[in-house]
């Protein structure tokens, strides 16, 4: 299955994100990675690197984060990673995750997730 | 004009005056960000002092890579990847040397503004580090292939530096978080143009 995690600036948001995540589709291994050490607000590459080992496996990781630094910094460790199958997707985090925990427990692979998760983004609520 | 143990000697400086400033830096974002500038990059850099000892002996290249590592890694914001980026494109710039030149030092500053860019995906006039950096840049180039003399090319820099910092209150953010802020976050000086143009200043004061 497909790892997926969670990059937030806030620690309380990428967990609550992956809880929701994880409510839809409870064997998907999707992992939170928000704030930074001492839980105080911000974006942390090794929270992150940790993250992404612990959810690795040859099917790849997907990375959902909110804004700014966390896009950043995600990108960081994708290039400190260059051998690894790592994507980051341009989504919705809250529907990005629903839709790519569901793929993952699926057995979706990395690019149909990818494009599940985008498509998130083009419904309307209202 | 410098060797490693200079370049270890500036970024302790410039770590120190950014304890310093810590509170100045915060209150600006305070206004058209999240209020953690200061912090951010004084976390960043008490990381980065505290490491300066396992980095003596080191070539200029691999030091400013490291600091460029413990930034990315200490600063938490968005100012962290960039710095970050920054200073690894400056050390990848300038390479396994022990001294460099004020031709080495363009080198590695346009690194860390392609870097800056790249990164960011900024440009010049979006009220970032850039509107300090880049101005910065040109007058040091232009200064120091008119008269060779880094000295006087450093302090066309600081010049422009500043008046970058005030250009950024005259305009609009359209990258980082005060791009939310729109309109609103004219008349308000950018927190990494000012810690940019910080850095500058000690370098020009230690030369
Ligand atoms: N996309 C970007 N490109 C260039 N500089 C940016 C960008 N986003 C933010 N900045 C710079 O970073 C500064 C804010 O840094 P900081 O407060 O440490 O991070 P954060 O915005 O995550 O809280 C801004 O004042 C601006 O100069
Ligand atoms: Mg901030």
């Amino acid at each position: 299955m497909v790892g997926i995690v969670i990059v937030s600036h806030s620690e309380k948001l990428a967990q609550g994100v992956a809880e929701l995540a994880g409510m839809m589709a409870s064997e998907a291994p999707v992992v939170a990675a928000g704030g930074l050490d001492d839980g105080t607000l911000g974006t942390s590459f090794e929270k992150i690197t940790k993250a992404v080992d612990s959810v690795y496996s040859d099917d790849g990781v997907l990375i959902l984060m909110d804004m700014g630094s966390a896009v950043m910094t995600a990108e960081m460790v994708l290039e400190s990673m260059p051998d690894r199958k790592i994507k980051m997707v341009d989504c919705p985090l809250v529907e990005g995750a629903v839709v790519a925990a569901i793929g993952s427990s699926s057995n979706q692979n990395m690019e149909e997730i990818i494009e599940a998760a985008q498509e998130s983004a083009s419904e309307k609520k209202l | 004009m410098t060797d490693s143990n200079k370049v270890l000697e500036i970024i302790k400086q410039i770590s120190e005056q950014i304890q310093m400033e810590k509170d100045f830096l915060t209150e600006l974002d305070n206004v058209i960000g999240d209020g953690d500038h200061g912090i951010n990059m004084a976390r960043g850099f008490k990381e980065v002092e505290k490491k300066l000892a396992d980095f003596s002996g080191k070539d200029i290249g691999s030091i400013l890579k490291a600091v460029g590592m413990t930034l990315v890694s200490t600063v938490g914001g968005a100012s962290g990847p960039l710095y970050g980026t920054a200073f690894m494109k400056a050390g990848a710039a300038v390479g396994a040397k022990n001294e460099m030149d004020g031709g080495d030092f363009l080198n590695a500053m346009d690194a860390a503004i392609e870097g800056i860019k790249m990164r960011g995906k900024a440009h010049e006039g979006e009220k970032t580090m850039l509107d300090a950096l880049i101005p910065a840049y040109n007058a040091i180039k232009k200064t120091y292939e008119e008269n060779n003399d880094f000295k006087a090319a450093i302090s066309q820099g600081v010049e422009a530096a500043e008046k970058g910092v005030e250009y950024t209150k005259t305009i609009i953010a359209t990258k980082g978080r005060a791009s939310y802020l729109g309109e609103r976050s004219i008349g308000h000086q950018d927190p990494g143009a000012t810690s940019s143009c910080l850095m500058l200043k000690v370098i020009q004061r230690s030369l």
